[in-house]
């Protein structure tokens, strides 16, 4: 990296220095795309920020696409039930990398307010990373936007090359999250080894 | 060269061309040098939804849609070409006219099918 003083003392000669690094995740961050997808109240949420008042395209989610292949970012805003678990998990499986996804609202972190419901699904970190959980039932437009600039804080720090380069630079790393299957009374598998941590409970 | 009335615009044109293949062009090199691939069975699965997808995207094209083809080059197509020859009628002979008059007569040919169809009626 280029010395903080050294650039200031450059720009004001009218010279101005940058690393690749920098541009390239300027780039990638100013124009994250999501993905058209809603799941229940907090989708409603998602509507109105990027509605008129509380403007998302400012930040660079210009479009919403419908197909995963053309975004970046999924939102799954809203509770996820046990049936709808494998298409989330197929459709961010489908996203072309790099991608990300951004829990929003309790119910998509934990289960939320209906988490003792018998189809819905604890959380969808269990089978796939999440990079920003956002809490709230639900989160004011505020709050995603706050959400959506994390996010980019999160993307312009991500080195290129290195031991903690992103998922997408790294030829090793997990590319494959595999879908559960609906079984007799629960999805099967319960979790995604790897992605969610099974909590030790010590009685 | 440079004094040629034209040089002006072929530099822009180049401009231009350059100006949209090179993002392209970074874009390739990169994916080809840098970044790599991580291609798997579910993320090339065809898209559906979400859910598991019944046999190949490639659905055969319905040829029913063959009259929209028509009635839009007769409509637009037609009326592209007649511009530049009716701006330019008062300078051309008889034979430019019958050339033409050949094209206009195939696609009113086009039109009566059209026509005789009934897909010109709103009702």
């Amino acid at each position: 990296m280029v010395d903080e003083g050294l650039k200031i003392e450059l720009g004001k000669q009218g010279v101005f220095v940058t690393t690749i690094e920098e541009l390239y995740n300027w780039g990638r961050r100013s124009s994250v795309w999501p993905m058209n997808f809603g799941l229940a109240c907090c989708a409603i949420e998602m509507i109105a920020t990027t509605m008129a008042r509380y403007d998302l395209a400012r930040f660079g989610a210009e479009v919403f696409r419908p197909s995963p292949r053309q975004a970046d970012l999924m939102i799954i805003s809203g509770t996820v039930t046990k049936k709808m678990a494998p298409q989330v998990v197929r459709l961010y499986n489908q996203m072309a990398e790099p991608r990300y996804a951004i829990a929003m609202g309790a119910c998509a972190i934990s289960g939320g307010p209906f988490k003792q419901g018998y189809n819905v699904l604890k959380g969808i970190d269990r089978y796939i990373p999440i990079d920003v959980h956002i809490p709230g039932c639900p989160p004011r437009p505020e709050a995603l936007l706050q959400a959506f600039m994390t996010l980019q804080k999160k993307i312009d720090a991500q080195p290129l090359t290195g031991a903690d380069r992103p998922r997408f630079l790294d030829a090793e790393a997990q590319g494959e999250f595999p879908v559960p299957a609906p079984g007799e009374h629960d999805l099967e598998p319960t979790s995604n080894k790897g992605v969610w941590p099974i909590p030790v409970v010590i009685r | 060269m440079a004094s040629n009335t034209y040089f002006s615009l072929v530099v822009l044109f180049i401009g231009a061309l350059g100006f949209g293949l090179a993002p392209l062009a970074l874009a390739w090199l990169w994916a080809h040098a840098f970044s790599p691939a991580k291609p798997n069975a579910l993320k090339n699965a065809i898209y559906e939804c979400g859910l598991v997808s019944k046999g190949d995207a490639w659905v055969q094209f319905r040829s029913a849609y063959y009259l929209y083809a028509i009635i839009f080059l007769i409509f637009d197509v037609e009326a592209v070409f007649l511009l530049p020859f009716a701006v330019a009628f008062t300078g051309l002979g008889a034979a430019a006219c019958a050339a033409m008059l050949v094209f206009v007569l195939m696609l009113i040919e086009g039109l009566a099918w059209a026509w005789a169809k009934g897909v010109l009626t709103w009702a």
